[in-house]
């Protein structure tokens, strides 16, 4: 790391990493929590609730494929129902990975060593929440390889003029290079978790996974390029993922939807939904595990920060849509303006505003950005109001077509909320198992912020 | 063939500070084929070495030039040549349309080459490597720090090579059997 950016820190900042640790104390603090420390009963427990609510994922949609997506809330008008909802939302999150582990390298936030891990793996299992939903809302979700282009009997290709298939290419692109940035950091860690387990078994997979990785200089010359070239690319990706995402609405032609705002804003309330996501684990994961001296206050209050910029970006957004929809003239933005203040759902519109404008505004009081269970609540209130988000983007712009013969309502049945409560658990599921089977923090990224690690140029 | 029964030598150091000057005596000592273990990446290591030139970024150019026409000929192809279908009135070539998968096509090829080719250029996965037959190698993933003089170097001799070595104050040196 270099000097000036150590100096530049300044006494009143708290540090990235608590003095008095060493290459061996790091290394044995964060393998010990995968090859020694037995599993609490405190885990047991809530991996137990998040493996019951992931049956109850997978009873939801073996259901839905037994009877069809009739026993959702969706109908014509809103044909949109929660799989979209759910999916914006998952996706949304999984951005904050990305941002830490690419964006954040490239511009050398050195703060971001401690928490990359788990907030990549976060991206990894969000993605694959997200994933779910477009493939079962299909209606015939076994036809849903019809997406991809291949050549078949019908002598047909997909439509690549419709983002509906771009948002295809882009989300498998995300999933695959999210999976491929996570494995490769964990190369390295797999090394020394093989290196330094006692259970045969433990090091002979993890000497698999590892790959015989040993270390050579020219192996760590190859690699630190490979993972900033890696960076440098999952950088666009990850600001064209929600772009695309948003395209899904901005190029039809639905009032509240049709906004050439929409990708900047998606991008923005997807940081924002994700740094909430990085917080309300990484919150519990550092006073379980005692990774206080990792995961220091100084992250928690970056984290803050990046939630607070970004909730103002997304303050702005709504802030055009509204005064697009008035200086505008166009009577069926106005309507949309109107009937998201007064309509049918003008509570739960209320309610996002309140959660994503209003209430985040106290991270402007600095004991609050440094207290755990005030950043702890907020997060969660900002989680709330983002999912919110998409539920007013998807159902209030439908709801009301443009005839007022094809006006309806939605409501979401219990399988819709079974489906939804379901992801929740498995992604809850995925990161308990995450935890206890791979480092949930960098080994070796951490080495390289102890000043023992530094060298003299010559 | 009757393998040479030694690999190399190599000697154990605590510091990375301590890595970098021994392995620049060691390649100003004319010893050209040797190589460092750090648990870390340490900058400028692999120069002292002589390590200058590595051909991953010429592999993700590529695989994005790749990708990307893969990405555009495909849509192209489609769309325009093997079925055109009238959509909305657009045009069967719609290039502004296509952009956003070419782009796609460009980040996954280049990517998944990134990886691939550090992995195959790296001469990974290899499970097997007659440097973890030194016992004391298990802590080259923690906080030791290595560097080895492999026997196929014109220079290397098994006695001189491990006086050289020992005299750059290692922690220790030991014989890499193959």
């Amino acid at each position: 790391m270099d000097e000036q950016y150590k100096t530049a820190v300044g006494p009143e900042r708290a540090p990235v990493i608590e003095p008095g640790h060493t290459f061996g104390t790091v290394t044995e603090k964060i393998s010990a929590i995968v090859l020694t420390r037995p599993a609490s009963n405190g885990w047991f427990l809530g991996f137990g609730i998040a493996f019951m609510l992931t049956m109850m994922l997978l009873y939801s949609i073996g259901y839905l494929f037994l009877k069809g997506i009739g026993i959702w809330g969706v109908n014509i008008p809103v044909g949109w129902g929660f799989a979209i909802v759910n999916f914006v939302w998952w996706i949304g999150i999984g951005h904050a990975g990305t941002l830490i582990s690419a964006i954040l390298l490239l511009l050398r936030q050195s703060w971001r060593n401690s928490i990359n891990r788990f907030a990549e793996a976060m991206t990894l299992f969000a993605v694959a929440c997200a994933g779910v939903f477009p493939a079962i809302h299909i209606g015939r979700p076994w036809l849903a390889y019809w997406l991809f282009p291949y050549p078949n009997t019908m002598k047909v290709w997909p439509q690549f003029r419709s983002p509906l298939i771009w948002d295809v290419f882009a989300v498998s692109t995300y999933a695959t290079i999210s999976a491929l940035f996570w494995f490769i950091g964990l190369v390295p860690d797999l090394a020394t978790l093989r290196d330094r387990a006692e259970n045969r078994w433990a090091k002979l997979i993890y000497g698999m996974l590892s790959m015989g990785w040993r270390g050579s200089a020219r192996h760590w010359h190859r690699y630190e390029t490979m993972y900033l070239l890696l960076a440098g690319l999952a950088t666009p990706l990850v600001l064209s993922v929600h772009t695309v995402v948003s395209f899904d609405f901005a190029v039809g032609i639905v009032p509240g939807w049709h906004t050439t705002i929409f990708p900047p804003y998606f991008v923005a309330g997807a940081i924002y939904s994700g740094f909430a996501m990085v917080l309300m684990l990484a919150i519990p994961i550092r006073k379980i595990y005692g990774l206080e001296d990792f995961i220091t206050e100084r992250h928690l209050q970056n984290s803050a920060k990046v939630m607070l910029a970004t909730g103002l970006i997304v303050a702005y957004g709504y802030g055009i849509e509204a005064f697009m929809g008035w200086y505008g003239g166009d009577r069926y933005d106005t309507f949309t303006l109107w009937n998201r203040l007064h309509g049918p759902y003008a509570v739960p519109y209320w309610m996002l505003l309140i959660c994503n404008i209003f209430i985040p505004q106290v991270l402007w009081i600095r004991r609050l950005r440094t207290s755990p269970g005030a950043l702890f609540f907020v997060s969660g209130v900002i989680l709330v109001g983002m999912w919110l988000e998409r539920f007013i983007i998807v159902v209030v712009s439908l709801h009301r077509d443009f005839l007022t013969s094809s006006w309806g309502m939605y409501y979401p049945t219990r399988w819709d909320w079974m489906t939804y409560i379901g992801t929740i658990g498995m992604f809850l599921a995925l990161m308990f198992l995450f935890l206890r089977i791979l480092p949930a923090i960098s080994i070796f990224e951490m080495r390289t912020l102890l000043p023992e690690a530094e060298v003299k140029a010559e | 063939m009757k393998r040479d029964p030694i690999y190399g030598t190599m000697a154990e150091f605590d510091t990375p500070q301590a890595l970098i000057d021994a392995a620049k005596r060691t390649h100003e000592a004319g010893y050209k084929k040797i190589d460092a273990y750090s648990p870390f990446p340490i900058e400028g290591l692999a120069e002292e070495i002589g390590f200058h030139f590595n051909e991953v970024p010429l592999v993700v150019l590529i695989g994005g030039i790749i990708g990307g026409l893969t990405g555009y000929v495909m849509q192209y192809w489609m769309s325009a040549v093997d079925y055109p279908l009238n959509i909305g009135g657009k045009p069967p070539h719609s290039w502004p349309a296509f952009v956003v998968i070419t782009f796609e096509m460009t980040i996954l090829f280049a990517g998944v080459s990134a990886v691939l080719g550090m992995l195959a250029l790296n001469g990974l996965p290899m499970p097997y490597h007659p440097v973890f037959n030194v016992p004391r190698f298990a802590f080259a993933s923690k906080d030791r720090f290595f560097l080895i003089v492999f026997s196929s170097d014109k220079k290397y001799h098994r006695a001189e090579t491990r006086q050289f070595l020992e005299s750059l104050a290692p922690r220790s040196v030991s014989e890499v059997p193959s």
